[in-house]
C-alpha cells in the first residue's frame, strides 16, 4: 500500500502534500503552540445585549494566586488601544469602557499561569450594568425613539450605518411600471455563521528586548493583520511578524481583527511572557464574524410568457452593533449587485442600507464571496416564485433567460463584466445528469394520488454566477490596502523550488495546488517544490485567503512569477548552448534549439549553471529566483447548475435531500481532486444554511444559537452522495485560465435545496418559506403560516 | 490525584486536579497535539479518542476517569512508519481538507472496521454522524473508510495476518 505515485508534472489528480502530517496529528494548529513561561488568557463578556457599565471591580480576580493580569476597557484607554478600527472604516470597542453592545461582547481579560485559573478567575470580576432596551429586530431599528446603540459616535442619534445603490433605477422602474407580470417576495437570508471547528485564537509573544512581538494567529489575512496591528498599536510594522499556522477551517470567520488578539497582544506586552488565547465555541459562534442577516424585499418583472426584464431588491443588512464586516472599501454592501445573476435582463437596481442592532458585528464570511451568496439566493429564490406564479416550469423558465454564450464578455446592468461562460450548456448537463423529465412526471404522478401525510418529492434548481478573485486594485481595496497580491520563486542550484506566496490555507491545500501551477509552468515536479505561506516574515505581501481569491489572485501571481523564471532561464539557455534566446523553443522542463529537439538544457542544468561559473547573458544577475506582484485586471465569474431533489415528510415537517447534482464551472481546474472537494463541502453548507443552521435572538437580544446543540450543523446523515459534473470554461484574462471555487457550491446550494422543498409543498399553496426549513417551519409553512426565522418571538 | 493511563501503549502518571478533561490531559499533560478540542457540548466529535476500544468523546471525559484504562489517540494509528489503512485511505480519496476532525474521524473509522469489517456506506454514514466535518461535505470520509476496507480485505487474503491484529 502506497500513497507515492508519481504526481502530475503540472495540472491533475495529485495527493495533497500536506496530507502526511494531517493524518499522522502532526498538524501545528494555533492552539498547539507552546512556548516556554506561556501564560493564558480568558474573556469576560457581556450576559446583555445593551448595557450601560456602572462599575467593574477586578480586586478579588487579581488577588487570584495564579492570575497575573487583568486587563479592563480602562486599561486599555490608558493605552488608547479600547476602541479599534473595522475593516469597514468603523470602529470596534476592544474591552467595553462604555456600554455593552450585544451579548457577548468583551468587557475584561484575564490573564494567568493556566487556562483553568483564568476561566475561574473570570467568576471573581464583579461588574454592575444598567440594563438597555435592545434593539433586535433590525426593520424596527430606524423607528423615531429607538434606541441609540453608537452612542460612542459623537453626534449620532439613529442607528443607521449607510446607504448605497446600484444599477439604474430609473430605467427599472420605467420596466417595471410597464411590465406585464410583476411578483414580489420579501425574502430573509437569516443570520447564520460559518462555525469552522477551530475556534479563533491566538498567542502573542511580545520581545521586550528587540521589540518584537511575534503573534501566532489563525488569520486568514496574516500580512492585513500585521499592517492594522501597525496603525492601531503604533509598533513598527517590521516589528510585528504574524505566523498563521495550520487553521482548522475558515470560512470567512478568520478574517476580522478580533479583541481577543489584541488582549493577548496587551497580556503578553503587559506580563512579559507569552499570552495565548483561545475563544471557546459559545465565544465563537456569540461574538465572531457571523454571516448573512439579510431582509430582501425582492420584485421580478417579465412577460406573461416568461420573458424576465428587470429585478430590484431593497435589502435592509442589520450588521450588528460594529460595522465590521470585511470587504472591499467601495463596496459596503460587497459584490451584491451580482443580484442580476445569470440572466438576460434589461435593467437591475437594488438598494441597501446597513443598521446597527444589538447583535455581534460582522456580516461577511462564510464562504459568501462578498455576499454573493445573498445575490444568489435572492434571485434564484424569485424567478421560482415567479415561476409558481407563471405556472411555467422552473428549468424552463431559467433556460429561457439564461444569458447566452455569444453574450461573453458579458456587462451586467449593475456594471460587471462577465468574463466568460456557456450557461445552458451547463444547465441541460445538470438536467441531463439528474434525469429531470422523469423525476418531473414520477412526481407528478406522485401528486396525483397524494394526501396529508405523505413523503412528497421537490426538485429545485438553482443557476449561480459568482463574481471572485477581488480584485483589481483601482477599485478594490480593503483599509486602503489594495487587493492584490506577491509571489516569490526561488529555484536552488539543483533546481528544487521554493515559491513563497501571500495567501493562507485553512485546508484548501494550497501546498499542494500552488507546487501544480508551478510545475505546469516550469517542468519543476511537485514534489521538488515547497510552498511557504502565513508567515509575515517569510512570505511577500498580499491580502490573504477570502472571496474565493486565492487562485484567482494570488495563483496568478505564481504563474506569472513562474513565467519570469522560464523567460529567465531562456537566458542562460541560450548562454549555455551558445544560440541566441530567438532560436529556443520550451516544452515542459527544457529550452530546447528549434529545428533540433536534442540540443537543449532542462529547467534543473539551467538552475545549476544560473549558479556556476557560466558567463551570464545580460538580464541576468545570477539565479533564477523572481518576485511577481499580480493585480487582477477582472474578477472571475465561476457559474454552475444545481438541482436538489429532497423528500418532504408532510407528516413530520421533516426534509431529506435525496439527491444532489452540481454542475461547476470555475475555468481551468488545477487539481480536479481538491476542486471536487472544495464543491462537497460547500454543498453540506448549502443543506446547514437551507435547513438547520439559524443564530436567532430573543426579544431582549439574548442569543439562541450560542452552542452546538442550538447551532445545528449538517452530519454525515443529512447529507447524500454529491453527484458532480463540470464544464470548463477558461477565464480569458486569468494566466492560466481559473476562476476559482472555494466558495461556489456554498453560494450556489442554498437556494437548490430551498427551492426542493418548497416546490414539494406546491399542492399546499406555498409559494415561499424563509430558511432554515426545519420541521417546525416547514409544518407551519404548509399549514398557512410561515414564520420570520430571524426572530425567537412571533 | 494521580493518574496513570495508557496512551498508545505507554504509561502516563501525573498529578491531576479532578476537572481536568481527558482532552486536555491528552494535550497539555502529556503533548499529544493531534487530538483537537471543538465545540465543548460533545456535538462536534474533534476530540474522539478510544477509551479502552471504545470511540469517546474526550472533552466529556474526565481526565480521572481514564485512571487505568488504554487511551488510543491519532498518534498510535500508524504502526511506526506504516500508516493505518484508514490514514492511508484519507489521503487516497481526499477524506480531509483543513485536517481538524480527520483524527476523531479516523479512530471511529477504525473502531468501526474492527467491529464490521465490510461497512456498507449507510453504515460508515452512521458510524460518523455524531462528528462535524464542516469542509468535506462527508463524501470523501465515506470513501475513505470504504477504500481501507475494501484494502484490509484484499490483504487478508494475500497475508497470513488479520487486520485486528495488525492494526490494534
Amino acid at each position: 500500500m502506497t500513497t507515492a505515485e508519481a504526481p502530475p508534472m503540472g495540472f491533475g489528480r495529485m495527493h495533497r502534500k500536506e496530507d502526511a502530517r494531517f493524518v499522522r496529528g502532526q498538524g501545528n494548529y494555533v492552539d498547539d503552540v507552546e512556548l516556554p513561561g506561556m501564560l493564558y488568557g480568558a474573556v469576560l463578556r457581556s450576559p446583555h445585549a445593551h448595557a450601560r457599565i456602572v462599575s467593574i471591580d477586578t480586586k478579588a480576580a487579581e488577588a487570584h494566586p495564579k492570575v497575573k493580569a487583568v486587563i479592563t476597557g480602562a486599561v486599555l484607554d490608558t493605552l488608547k488601544l479600547a476602541w479599534m478600527p473595522t475593516l469597514s472604516y468603523d470602529t470596534q470597542a476592544v474591552l467595553a469602557t462604555d456600554k455593552v453592545r450585544f451579548q457577548g461582547q468583551e468587557v475584561a481579560f484575564v490573564v494567568a499561569e493556566d487556562k483553568y485559573s483564568a476561566r475561574d478567575a473570570l467568576e471573581l470580576i464583579d461588574v454592575e450594568y444598567d440594563i438597555l432596551p435592545a434593539v433586535v429586530d433590525a426593520r424596527r431599528a430606524l423607528d423615531e425613539g429607538a434606541p441609540v446603540i453608537r452612542d460612542d459616535k459623537e453626534g449620532k442619534t439613529d442607528n443607521f450605518i449607510f446607504d448605497w445603490e446600484s444599477g439604474d433605477k430609473a430605467k427599472t422602474d420605467e420596466i417595471f411600471a410597464s411590465a406585464e407580470v410583476v411578483v414580489s417576495e420579501d425574502i430573509l437570508y437569516p443570520r447564520v455563521h460559518p462555525a469552522p471547528l477551530e475556534t479563533c485564537g491566538a498567542v502573542a509573544d511580545f520581545d521586550k528586548v528587540s521589540g518584537k512581538l511575534t503573534l501566532w494567529c489563525n488569520t486568514q489575512a496574516p500580512h492585513a493583520h500585521r499592517t492594522v496591528y501597525a496603525l492601531v498599536a503604533g509598533l513598527p510594522e517590521h516589528k510585528i511578524r504574524v505566523i498563521a499556522p495550520d487553521i482548522g477551517g475558515g470560512f470567512g470567520n478568520k478574517v476580522p481583527i478580533y479583541p481577543g488578539y489584541v488582549c493577548a497582544v496587551v497580556g503578553s506586552i503587559v506580563t512579559g511572557k507569552p499570552v495565548k488565547w483561545m475563544e471557546d465555541r459559545s465565544e465563537n459562534l456569540m461574538s465572531t464574524g457571523f454571516a448573512r442577516d439579510y431582509h430582501m424585499h425582492t420584485e421580478i418583472a417579465s412577460t406573461r410568457d416568461g420573458d424576465i426584464q428587470a429585478v430590484r431588491v431593497k435589502v435592509l443588512a442589520d450588521h450588528g452593533a460594529f460595522n465590521g464586516t470585511a470587504q472591499p472599501t467601495k463596496y459596503p454592501a460587497g459584490f451584491f449587485h451580482v443580484f442580476s445573476g445569470s440572466y438576460d435582463l434589461q435593467a437591475a437596481h437594488c438598494e441597501v442600507k446597513g443598521v446597527y442592532t444589538n447583535k455581534a458585528p460582522g456580516g461577511v464570511a462564510y464562504a459568501c464571496s462578498f455576499r454573493v451568496t445573498e445575490a444568489a439566493y435572492v434571485i434564484e429564490r424569485i424567478i421560482d416564485v415567479l415561476a409558481y406564479e407563471l405556472k411555467m416550469d422552473p428549468a424552463q423558465l431559467r433556460m429561457k433567460n439564461l444569458l447566452r454564450p455569444e453574450q461573453f464578455p458579458y456587462h451586467s446592468p449593475t456594471g460587471w463584466e462577465y468574463d466568460s461562460g456557456d450557461y445552458p450548456k451547463a444547465l441541460q448537463l445538470a438536467l441531463d445528469m439528474v434525469g429531470y423529465d422523469q423525476l418531473r412526471r414520477e412526481q407528478a404522478s406522485q401528486r396525483e394520488n397524494a394526501k396529508k401525510g405523505d413523503v412528497l418529492t421537490g426538485i429545485g434548481i438553482s443557476f449561480f454566477t459568482e463574481a471572485v478573485g477581488a480584485g483589481p486594485r483601482k477599485h478594490m481595496d480593503i483599509l486602503g490596502l489594495g487587493m492584490a497580491d506577491g509571489a516569490e520563486l526561488r529555484v536552488h542550484p539543483t533546481g528544487k523550488a521554493v515559491l513563497r506566496i501571500s495567501v493562507q490555507t485553512q485546508g484548501q491545500g494550497h501546498e499542494t495546488t500552488f507546487a501544480q501551477i508551478v510545475a505546469h509552468e516550469l517542468g519543476i515536479s511537485p514534489d521538488d517544490i515547497e510552498v511557504v505561506h502565513g508567515d509575515t516574515d517569510q512570505t511577500p505581501f498580499g491580502l490573504g485567503t477570502y472571496g474565493s481569491r486565492s487562485t484567482p489572485v494570488s495563483g496568478a501571481a505564481t504563474a506569472v512569477v513562474a513565467r519570469k523564471v522560464r523567460d529567465r532561464a531562456k537566458l542562460v539557455a541560450s548562454a549555455m548552448l551558445e544560440v541566441s534566446p530567438d532560436d529556443l523553443e520550451w516544452e515542459r522542463g527544457r529550452w530546447f534549439v528549434a529545428g533540433d529537439p536534442d540540443k537543449g538544457k532542462t529547467i534543473q542544468e539551467i538552475a545549476l549553471a544560473s549558479h556556476g561559473a557560466l558567463e551570464l547573458p545580460e538580464g541576468v544577475e545570477g539565479h533564477l529566483d523572481a518576485t511577481a506582484v499580480y493585480n487582477p485586471p477582472n474578477l472571475t465569474f465561476p457559474f454552475g447548475a444545481y438541482i436538489c431533489v429532497a423528500d418532504v415528510d408532510t407528516g413530520t415537517g421533516q426534509v431529506k435531500v435525496r439527491r444532489f447534482v452540481a454542475v461547476d464551472d470555475c475555468g481551468v481546474r488545477i487539481n480536479p481532486m481538491i476542486v471536487e472537494g472544495q464543491i462537497h463541502g460547500g454543498l453540506a453548507d448549502g443543506i446547514g444554511m437551507a435547513l438547520m443552521e439559524l443564530i436567532a435572538f430573543d426579544d431582549e437580544g439574548n442569543c439562541l444559537g450560542g452552542s452546538f446543540m442550538d447551532y445545528l450543523l449538517p452530519t454525515a446523515m443529512e447529507c447524500p452522495s454529491w453527484e458532480l459534473g463540470e464544464t470548463v470554461t477558461p477565464s480569458p484574462h486569468h494566466p492560466i485560465g481559473a476562476k476559482g471555487v472555494g466558495e461556489s457550491a456554498t453560494v450556489g446550494s442554498p437556494a437548490a435545496v430551498v427551492n426542493a422543498v418548497l416546490d414539494a409543498l406546491k399542492p399546499f399553496g406555498v409559494r415561499h418559506a424563509d430558511m432554515p426549513l426545519t420541521p417546525s417551519n416547514v409544518w407551519r409553512a404548509m399549514n398557512g403560516n410561515p414564520v420570520r426565522t430571524d426572530l425567537a418571538i412571533q | 490525584m494521580q493518574i496513570t493511563v495508557n496512551v498508545n501503549g505507554q504509561d502516563y502518571t501525573r498529578e491531576v486536579s479532578a476537572r481536568l478533561l481527558l482532552v486536555h490531559f491528552l494535550r497539555d499533560e502529556i503533548g499529544l497535539t493531534g487530538t483537537h478540542w471543538g465545540c465543548d457540548t460533545s456535538n462536534c466529535g474533534v476530540c474522539t479518542v478510544w477509551l479502552d476500544e471504545v470511540p469517546v468523546k474526550s472533552c466529556t471525559v474526565l481526565a480521572v476517569m481514564a485512571d487505568g484504562h488504554r487511551v488510543r489517540t491519532v498518534e498510535g494509528l500508524a504502526d511506526g512508519d506504516q500508516l493505518d489503512p484508514v490514514q492511508q485511505g484519507f489521503i487516497q480519496c481526499h477524506g480531509l481538507q483543513c485536517g481538524f476532525c480527520t483524527p476523531g474521524m479516523m479512530l471511529t473509522a477504525r473502531a468501526l472496521l474492527n467491529r464490521e469489517p465490510d461497512p456498507s456506506e449507510e453504515r460508515i454514514r452512521e458510524a460518523i454522524s455524531g462528528q462535524i466535518c464542516r469542509c468535506t461535505g462527508y463524501e470523501n470520509i465515506v470513501k475513505a473508510v470504504r477504500w481501507a476496507a475494501e484494502h484490509e480485505a484484499a490483504a487478508r487474503t494475500t497475508e497470513p495476518r488479520t487486520t485486528e491484529e495488525a492494526t490494534v
